[in-house]
């Protein structure tokens, strides 16, 4: 009988099977958890878009076929005065009368006329768009059962209307344009406040700042740790200076406008000014750092000032760096809520801004307002305005990547 | 001030080329020269230092606001201290105020955030600068860094219109209801997750190739070079980025605000309805509310412990980051 020998190789062996076994095991759990990262923003966006989109059961009041046997748009203007003037009560006719005769309108104004006060659309229910493609033949059976005069459509609740349309009481008719303005007039008033001092911050801390110096150090220090502050403090701190304190400059009494409140887009803009400000001055200060110093040198040599040097030769270089930075900062400014919420954007406007000093709203707070209504076709807007601040960011986005991608070939 | 006259004084080099011979008009020109730069200079080096300083001005206008109007909370008829960290009930109209349910709702959506971020975070992280192929990563990066560009109102939205009904269809719409912590936390979770991901892959990435390779030529695994090699060289950024995620998690309001509940409750259910801190400041400001009342100084004592507990966590992450920065440069 032979000794048994042990074998070393086969030994290693299996032990290595199970070592690797284990590592691919974790390689795919690793792996799967970037997924769900990934997988969750397909949801995310997926969602949206089933809101976005699908089947809606509109009820009218009164049945356009009762009103006339041709479609409505089809008929010319006398005979929707006719229709106008047979169905409405005497009082609201004299009040439509007051405001413009019915005889100087338009065909198209007296048919909005017609929708609006005699057949009176409303949607009562809605479906998703993933409903709306795989249980069609349901959906079909409960409207026809809840809704008997009702009539089944598709709805696409981002349409230009939507874009182009002011608040309303009812979703259907809802848009976000105030909204969308308010939005833009308020970054406009952010980047005017914000650039100029975040690129001169970052321009001392870079360039002037002797870092041995404790007030340096300690402008640096709260820059970094002002960058992680929650932003509805802002919210809180803009309530307070802005809208309290410096309420004469920013409801625009000062300035001869009869303003009633500091809740207006200037205290918004200068809030989320303070918002971004640490974003962008770390941002540019990073562009500027880039700067390869040959070309400060280079510009000393040549006997030119401190200033020179920034303005002429520093400033152009990081431009890129600081413009991307920058719009990243801004993409920011556009989706934060909190602090507008506490600032005090109003909820429902329908005019458009027309000044800094106008009372405001803007699209996040639009979409806040929309998803927490108790009535579900709110839902539908709400989906729909998400929609739009995507795509606004997205663009955004996609401009600071290009641009970025012409700084690293610069480079 | 004292860095620009110096490096003036360099670059105009007076000191070594004084002009022994040259007339008096030379001297007089030279001199007016460097005055006038001297000035404008100046006054650009100071409005320079003021932009920095706006900075400053920020968190003094945070503090000092803050702390008055707490100040002036606190002095309120009914409201002390002791009550408003020890007490359970949050009702300003019948005059309790203890901040407690307002704190534990917080801490819930927290902690339930970071089960989702923390692990997936930090796997995604490792995959990300581990695993994955130059190609692979320049896919998934960008697509991470658009999760963490969408708009917390959004996430708020998705919370609401999917994560509850989700979770009212596992569990049962009798026990989950619409408004609950569990779908608030687990949406802020994914919000967060990018944020894990790519400081801890930073961390990741900043421990030298020697160790790996070291790893590998003594036989081991990749998964064994990753968890018993890098992982520890990395770990003091990680914590870091582990540190931020959560004060990123305390600090949000929309997803809270939309889909946590409002009204404050004391509770230790994830499926009931609980307001958290940022959630009340939300609600309480975006209704119509009058100034110096009890309800309006409340937000600012509870904005304040927002921002001291946050800035705190700030200043703790930075001192490990800078301590992990020092090993490896």
């Amino acid at each position: 009988m032979k000794p048994a020998r042990p074998n070393p190789l086969t030994a290693e062996q299996s032990g290595m099977v199970i070592r690797n076994r284990t590592a691919g095991l974790w390689k795919s759990v690793f792996f799967f958890a970037t997924l769900i990262a990934i997988i969750a923003l397909a949801t995310l966006i997926l969602n949206t878009c089933n809101q976005a989109f699908g089947m809606v059961a509109t009820v009218s009041r009164t049945d356009p076929a009762t009103l006339s046997e041709k479609p409505l748009d089809q008929l010319n203007s006398t005979e929707l005065m006719d229709i106008l003037r047979k169905h409405i009560t005497t009082t609201r006719l004299k009040t439509l009368e007051a405001q413009q005769p019915l005889e100087t309108r338009t065909q198209q104004e007296l048919l909005d006329l017609v929708q609006e006060r005699i057949v009176q659309p409303k949607i009562e229910a809605s479906w998703t768009l993933f409903d709306s493609i795989f249980h069609r033949a349901e959906i079909e059976k409960i409207a026809a059962e809840e809704y008997p005069s009702g009539v089944l459509s598709f709805r696409a609740w981002l349409n230009p209307d939507f874009i182009l349309n002011s608040m309303a009481s009812q979703a259907e008719d809802s848009g976000v344009r105030p909204a969308l303005l308010g939005s833009l007039y308020m970054i406009a008033i952010t980047i005017l406040f914000a650039f100029p001092i975040g690129v001169g911050a970052a321009i001392y801390l870079e360039e002037y700042a002797d870092k041995k110096r404790w007030y340096n150090r300690v402008i640096q220090t709260n820059i970094d740790n002002l960058a992680g502050v929650p932003s509805i403090v802002y919210g809180i701190l803009g309530l307070a200076i802005f809208v309290r304190l410096l309420s004469p400059l920013t409801s625009g009494e000062l300035f001869g406008v009869d303003g009633g409140n500091g809740r207006t887009i200037l205290s918004a803009g200068l809030t989320m000014g303070l918002l971004i400000l640490p974003i962008l001055i770390i941002n540019a200060q990073e562009a500027i750092r880039s700067v390869p110093s040959s070309l400060r040198q280079a510009s000393y040599g040549l006997g030119a000032t401190k200033w020179q040097t920034i303005w002429n030769h520093i400033l152009p270089y990081a431009l890129p760096g600081i413009l991307t930075g920058t719009i990243l900062a801004i993409s920011r400014a556009i989706g934060e809520t909190a602090p507008l919420i506490v600032v005090g954007a109003s909820t429902f406007i329908s005019s458009d801004p027309n000044s800094p000093f106008s009372k405001f709203t803007a699209l996040p707070i639009q979409i806040y307002d929309w998803t927490s209504r108790p009535q579900d076709v709110f839902r539908n807007s709400a989906a729909a305005a998400i929609l739009v601040l995507l795509i606004t960011l997205l663009s955004i986005n996609a401009i600071a990547i290009f641009m970025r991608n012409r700084f690293s070939k610069r480079i | 001030m004292s860095t620009t006259v110096r490096h003036m004084g360099k670059s105009l080099s007076t000191t070594r080329f004084k002009p022994v011979n040259s007339g008096n008009s030379a001297l007089a020109i030279s001199q007016q020269l460097r005055k006038k730069h001297h000035l404008g200079e100046t006054i650009i080096h100071v409005l320079l230092f003021l932009s920095g300083a706006i900075s400053i001005l920020t968190t003094i206008g945070i503090v000092f606001e803050l702390t008055k109007e707490s100040l002036l909370f606190f002095s309120s008829d009914g409201v002390n201290l002791i009550e408003f960290f020890t007490t359970t009930a949050w009702q300003p109209t019948i005059g309790n105020f203890g901040v407690l349910p307002l704190i534990n709702a917080t801490v819930m959506t927290s902690f339930f955030a970071m089960i989702i971020a923390i692990p997936l975070g930090l796997a995604a992280a490792i995959y990300l600068s581990e695993y994955a192929s130059h190609k692979a990563r320049s896919v998934l990066k960008p697509l991470l860094e658009i999760l963490a560009g969408v708009p917390t109102v959004v996430y708020g939205y998705f919370a609401l219109t999917f994560m509850t009904p989700m979770l009212r269809s596992i569990f049962g719409t009798d026990t989950v209801e619409v408004y609950n912590t569990l779908s608030a936390g687990l949406v802020m979770g994914i919000m967060i997750l990018p944020l894990v991901s790519s400081m801890s892959e930073d961390a990741l990435s900043a421990v030298p190739s020697g160790l790996r390779e070291a790893a590998y030529g003594v036989g081991a695994t990749k998964l064994e070079t990753a968890i018993h090699v890098v992982l520890p060289a990395a770990i003091s950024g990680i914590i870091a980025s582990f540190i931020i995620a959560i004060s990123r998690a305390i600090g949000e309001t929309m997803i809270v605000a939309l889909a946590a509940g409002s009204g404050p409750a004391f509770t230790f259910n994830p499926f009931k309805a609980a307001e958290t801190m940022t959630g009340y400041i939300a609600r309480i400001s975006g209704g119509d509310l009058s100034y110096d009342t009890p309800d309006y100084n409340s937000i600012f004592a509870i904005g304040l412990l927002l921002f001291l507990v946050s800035f705190v966590l700030n200043i703790i992450s930075r001192r490990i980051t800078r301590r992990f920065r020092e090993v490896y440069e």
